[in-house]
């Protein structure tokens, strides 16, 4: 397999930029600020983690970013693939664009699956469709991309169809079909969320092995901060449809200046520190419907700052170099 | 087979069991999915034994075998002393109120018709423990309370409450029928991560308070930890491990926990940057046809010619821990001295911070 992909070359620009993100969906129960003013980048050979609760705003930021997000829902801001601004393109060139330069995983490969095609078919239709391929060759490309992703005798599976693969093949199938046009973004939403936790072990290499091969840039989507620690260079906590922290992995788990954040972490249980309760979050995540006016972890900090928490959307500042934080009391409660 | 998870006659009163227990079910063609295939575990009272495994394990079926949800194909349940195996529905009916169970899903155990207070009411009319609705609301504002939940939710339909609010709902209806054993089956899975802990605490508080003995199934392995007395690891069918989680956790005698234990991520990038991964080739077999021998060789790292020979029993290893391989400890030291776990040095050198 080619290692060049779109991105070598123009290292320094990120292969997808993100700036004041913001997506608001009409509801019969009113307006949902599903997300709000989000800014990030990430860069060809780099993983970026998205971390967040349901309702966080971390699925529907890169959905809207690559043009996915519901009709319904009203998307402003900046996005950049490869140097192009998406948002004013028409919907045709937009979707060519990212058919030849993202792929997509998904929690449960069955959505990216149709039953009653063969893998191999599904695997092969982007490279006829977005490399020009003739059916021949994208056979062949298919059985090469099965192989990269480890599933054994691909020259026969290719003939199978979906409802012959487990569940962990299955993904490595639509991990195969996203690398079929060797995006320059892969983004994964959950994909290892379905599986057992021997098998995420085996996607998680399988990612960083195929990111370190073809340089390619990867979004993570999870809630699973073990999973973080794992895969990502730079990480982004969401909260309420905002970005409440991030930085590089090292730093924000060695020092995490948000108190949820902080919270997530120690509420963990800790072999290291059996016994007794869990110094658990109070309360349950907020609705994109309902939320507060000033910071939208307020109603549950235990830091529980003042009335300008309450009434004051934080702004993002800088704690160390490349860490940033979304908190009027970025060292606890003495701050 | 003997009593795999045999307790010490000092440690307590043994409260319910399962004795080479069988259950499978018809699959088509005159196959049979043997989920459950001679398991004995045993559970005393006022302890939580965790059961953990991977989907496919038998671990659920192994917990709706105690409430006769499902009929054995062969061996026996236990409770209390007495042998439910054989039990008549109208019997199974006094059985169900002393073991009961939590489901994974809130949202798909709770009737989306009724109000809260219907839902938690519904097991005091099954089991005619109130005698007047005066009595019912009562008992229902006193469970709701009991699971940290305002007594005025009682009024309120399931769509109207958070995930973990729900799952609170759910083990109020668990504790209606005052029972002495509660099966949780992977009781926060579906819980977001910060109400994970609140669920975990809930129960633990519970157990406490009201002398609970719980069988906790879970996949988490972190969560079965924390909390659990004894730990049993299940794969195919098989109980293949049991210990104190300290047992367990720290020298795992059994390939397969380790290899388990070796695959959960950590919370650190420095140490999962460090760790070494034992990375299970393959996926579990059919447990229509689980392999010959020991059912884990098609996938040990450390298989040996003669695993396909020989079914191992549970044998001990330390005192409380036992483990069904007789290449225990020894496997597991190898597979850990093996070769570099292939990626050893995590993620790539980053290009740029942001």
């Amino acid at each position: 397999m080619k290692t060049s992909s779109p991105a070598a070359g123009r290292e320094a620009e990120p292969v997808l930029d993100i700036e004041d993100l913001t997506v608001t969906i009409g509801t019969r129960r009113g307006q949902a600020r599903a997300v709000a003013g989000v800014d990030w980048s990430v860069r060809a050979g780099q993983t970026l983690a998205l971390v967040g609760e349901s309702g966080s705003g971390k699925s529907m930021t890169v959905l809207a970013a690559t043009g996915l997000a519901p009709r319904a829902a009203r998307v402003t801001g900046r996005v950049r693939l490869l140097g192009e601004e998406l948002t004013t393109l028409s919907e045709p060139r937009r979707r060519r664009l990212r058919g030849r330069h993202v792929g997509f995983v998904f929690q449960d490969p069955m959505t990216s699956l149709n039953p009653v095609l063969t893998v191999g078919r599904q695997v092969s239709e982007a490279c006829e469709e977005h490399l020009g391929m003739t059916r021949r060759q994208a056979r062949d490309r298919a059985v090469e991309l099965l192989d990269l992703v480890g599933i054994p005798s691909p020259g026969r599976r290719v003939a199978e169809y979906p409802h012959q693969f487990s569940g962990g093949m299955r993904q490595r199938v639509v991990i195969a079909m996203a690398l079929a046009c060797e995006p320059a973004l892969l983004i994964a939403d959950e994909p290892t969320t379905a599986l057992d936790v021997t098998t995420q072990a085996q996607i998680v290499e399988l990612v960083a092995d195929l990111r370190r091969r073809l340089g390619t840039a990867v979004v993570w989507i999870t809630h699973d901060l073990g999973v973080v620690a794992g895969v990502a260079d730079t990480v982004a906590v969401m909260y309420g449809g905002r970005i409440v922290e991030r930085g590089d992995v090292d730093a924000v788990f060695a020092a995490p200046a948000h108190p949820y954040t902080r919270g997530l972490l120690a509420a963990r249980p800790d072999p290291e520190r059996a016994g007794g309760d869990l110094p658990a979050i109070q309360g349950a995540p907020p609705s994109p419907l309902e939320l507060p006016p000033g910071c939208a972890f307020w109603p549950r900090c235990p830091v529980r700052g003042d009335a300008r928490c309450e009434h004051e959307l934080p702004p993002l500042v800088e704690v160390t170099r490349g860490h940033e934080v979304r908190t009027f009391y970025p060292g606890g409660e003495d701050a | 087979m003997t009593t795999e998870t045999a307790p010490d006659a000092a440690a307590g009163e043994l409260l319910a069991e399962l004795d080479d227990l069988r259950v499978w079910f018809p699959a088509g063609g005159g196959a049979r999915v043997r989920a459950v295939d001679g398991v004995s575990l045993a559970i005393r009272r006022g302890e939580t034994l965790g059961l953990v495994g991977e989907s496919g394990s038998g671990k659920s079926t192994a917990g709706l075998a105690l409430l006769r949800l499902v009929d054995p194909t062969s061996g026996r349940v236990r409770v209390g002393g007495r042998d439910v195996t054989r039990w008549s529905r109208r019997r199974l009916r006094g059985l169900r109120r002393r073991v009961a169970m939590v489901f994974q899903d809130p949202q798909a155990s709770l009737d989306p018709r009724r109000t809260i207070g219907a839902s938690v009411a519904e097991p005091l009319v099954v089991h005619r423990l109130v005698d007047s609705a005066h009595a019912r609301r009562r008992r229902v504002a006193e469970l709701l309370e009991l699971v940290g939940l305002r007594v005025d939710l009682a009024g309120r339909h399931p769509h109207e409450l958070s995930g973990g609010q729900r799952q609170r709902v759910g083990i109020a209806r668990a504790l209606a029928g005052e029972p002495d054993l509660i099966v949780l089956d992977e009781p926060i899975a579906s819980l977001d991560l910060s109400v994970q802990a609140q669920i975990m605490n809930l129960l633990r508080g519970l157990q406490r308070d009201l002398g609970l003995t719980y069988l906790f199934i879970a996949h988490d392995l972190a969560a079965v930890e924390h909390m659990s007395d004894r730990v049993a690891v299940m794969y195919l069918g098989r109980i293949v491990e049991t210990g104190t989680p300290a047992q367990l956790y720290r020298q795992p005698a059994h390939p397969y926990t380790a290899a388990l234990l070796s695959a959960v991520p950590v919370a650190d990038p420095k140490v999962e940057r460090r760790r070494r991964r034992i990375i299970l080739r393959g996926d579990v077999p059919s447990p229509i046809d689980p392999p010959g021998g020991c059912r884990f060789r098609t996938r040990c790292p450390q298989a040996r010619p003669d695993c396909a020979e020989v079914d191992p029993a549970l044998t001990e290893i330390t005192a409380g821990q036992r483990a069904a391989c007789p290449y225990a400890g020894e496997a597991v030291r190898a597979m850990l001295a093996g070769p570099e776990a292939p990626f050893p040095d995590g993620p790539a050198p980053r290009t740029t911070g942001r």
